[in-house]
């Protein structure tokens, strides 16, 4: 078997998915996903996370453009690339008549080289709650059922779609310790996620999807990256914006005045901060409500939703 | 590389685990079991005043031809759509289908235990109608076996087909009632083909259910035709092969939002 570390398990080209009732849900994306990576789709809701993996769990045909995962495609060539992936949908079901052991023991059935099913029940923390009826799960340990059954073929790509919606604090924190224990097994990870925190931990690189395309792509350094920082004050009394040094000088590519209230965007912070504070320091001014901070994963975020909603 | 699985392997852990909620489902298992098993004693005292005898029929040649018809239409067709739409319905059948098993194990293996039942259920006909009714051997058993076969195979299409067009678990009870009902009357299930006009009898021959019931009757009667007999099979086989192809083009995996 190649194993290749620079080999892309997934790549995806130009896709598109148009519903039935004639919905673009997918607008023509690319990305490719190398062997032990974990990526992440970050998203709002109806971004087009959960239309993408669908796609590439082979659930559904593509309306347009190409889909690998280790190298086939996974509508039309399932039976090459299923043995090696393992999926858990964003609702996933299981008949609710059944035991939690019982699912686990089917399933296991359907893998191939699936591990003692009570082992995996274990991994996930959901041992003790095998005897337990489907229906009588909560929904945090329904997801952690799903994350199992995802788990017991040890894939070597796996598709997680908003694995830790519904968790409590404690319980995402388990999944993350677990999609982490994964990438450093070597398993390549795919998640789609609305929660920014859990892209910037567990993703090596990541793709902010709204509206169907992908507004940002890297690794989360440099999604961020391309945020300006920022800095706010309030001006001291008696001081203009004019009686500031030269902005352009400061590195500022930007800023806004509300009411008192300065605000500067910069791609030179430490220059700009310094400048700004050297000028105060020789004016014998103190700038209240100062506020200095880096560009944050959140921005990028927020400041991608807020532009094209405005363009839209 | 690690053994895959064969296409038996995940039938059988599909179909183990169907089992275990057939036997936790008393409303499948009522209609599945019992019904079948008790309808077709209460025709008992109708079959005795009709003029079977010359039709060429006997009270047995008439009631277990309609028993296998209920089990069949009770026991695997109605008690299949309501299974087919809750698994979809609970997303079940999504769920399987981000695994290994091919689309038709999924629906095979989802079908089986109850398909099992109604076999087992109508080699129990059989052997109750023998010893209860003074049913004789068949005389041609080969084309009971083919019709029953056939009939199960048929069925089973033709419920994942109405669970396409069911939303709920509910509603299955409503879409399930039109099969039932024109085959009941129209199928030789509750009147034999043999006593009805020629004329209808010649349409209803060609309904799907028709050639199994007849296949099974004529296997014990022995009066069936050769041309007769591959009439019949061929009816059957055309309506299992147009079911099974409709399952493959409009099945739904998912359900409707």
């Amino acid at each position: 078997m190649n194993t290749n570390e620079h080999e892309h398990v997934i790549e995806v080209t130009d896709l598109r998915r148009v519903y039935g009732g004639g919905f673009e849900a997918v607008r023509g994306i690319s990305f490719s996903v190398a062997r032990g990576e974990v990526f992440a789709l970050l998203g709002t809701n109806g971004a087009g996370k959960t239309s993408t993996v669908e796609l590439l769990e082979g659930l559904a045909r593509p309306t347009d453009g190409r889909i690998r995962v280790l190298g086939h495609d996974p509508y039309t060539e399932r039976a090459a690339v299923r043995p090696r992936t393992g999926a858990m949908l964003q609702e996933g079901g299981f008949p609710s008549e059944l035991t939690v052991e019982e699912t686990a023991r089917m399933w296991a059935g359907c893998v191939s080289g699936a591990r003692p099913p009570l082992e995996v029940l274990e991994l996930v923390g959901l041992a003790r709650r095998a005897g337990v009826r489907v229906k009588q799960l909560s929904g945090g340990e329904r997801r952690r059922l799903d994350l199992a059954l995802a788990l017991l073929g040890d894939p070597e790509v796996l598709f997680l779609d908003e694995p830790t919606t519904g968790l409590d604090a404690e319980g995402r924190r388990d999944t993350w310790e677990l999609v982490r224990a994964l990438r450093d097994r070597g398993t390549t990870v795919l998640l789609t996620t609305h929660y920014l925190e859990e892209a910037e931990d567990l993703a090596g690189r990541l793709a902010i999807l709204h509206e169907g395309r992908i507004a940002a792509t890297g690794t989360p350094a440099e999604v961020t990256a391309a945020q300006p920082s920022r800095i706010s004050f309030e001006l001291p009394e008696g001081y203009f914006v004019g009686d500031l040094p030269p902005l352009g000088e400061l590195g500022v590519c930007g800023h806004d005045v509300d009411g008192r209230v300065v605000r500067l965007r910069t791609h030179a912070l430490q220059r700009s901060a310094t400048g700004l504070l050297t000028w105060a320091e020789r004016a014998g001014v103190e700038l209240r409500r100062l506020d200095v901070r880096s560009a944050s994963l959140e921005e990028a975020f927020l400041g991608i939703a807020a532009r094209e909603e405005v363009a839209a | 590389m690690s053994t895959l699985t064969t296409p038996a392997g995940r039938l059988g852990a599909l179909a183990r685990a169907e089992f275990t909620l057939l036997g936790r489902s008393k409303a499948t298992l009522v209609t599945a079991v019992l019904v079948p098993l008790a309808l077709p004693f209460s025709l008992r005292s109708v079959v005795d005043d009709m003029d079977v005898e010359e039709a060429g029929l006997s009270v047995g040649t008439v009631l277990l031809p309609a028993a296998i018809g209920f089990a069949l239409l009770f026991g695997v067709y109605s008690a299949l759509v309501a299974v087919f739409t809750a698994r979809r319905e609970e997303l079940v059948l999504k769920r399987l289908r981000t695994g290994e098993l091919r689309d038709v194990e999924i629906l095979c293996g989802t079908a089986l235990p109850i398909g099992a039942t109604g076999l087992v259920q109508s080699l129990v006909l059989v052997a109750g109608s023998t010893v209860l009714l003074d049913l004789p051997a068949p005389h041609a058993p080969h084309l009971a076996a083919l019709g029953l076969l056939l009939g199960l195979v048929m069925c089973t299409a033709l419920a994942a087909l109405t669970a396409a067009v069911t939303r709920t678990v509910e509603s299955a009870q409503v879409t399930s009632l039109p099969f039932v009902l024109i085959s009941m009357a129209l199928s030789g299930v509750t009147v034999p083909l043999e006593m009805l006009h020629d004329r209808l009898a010649s349409v209803c021959e060609l309904l799907p259910l028709s050639p199994v019931i007849t296949l099974v009757r004529g296997g014990w009667t022995g009066t069936l035709s050769t041309y007769e007999a591959l009439g019949a099979l061929g009816t059957a086989l055309a309506w299992t092969v147009l079911a099974v192809f409709a399952v493959g083009r409009w099945f739904r995996w998912e359900p409707r939002r």
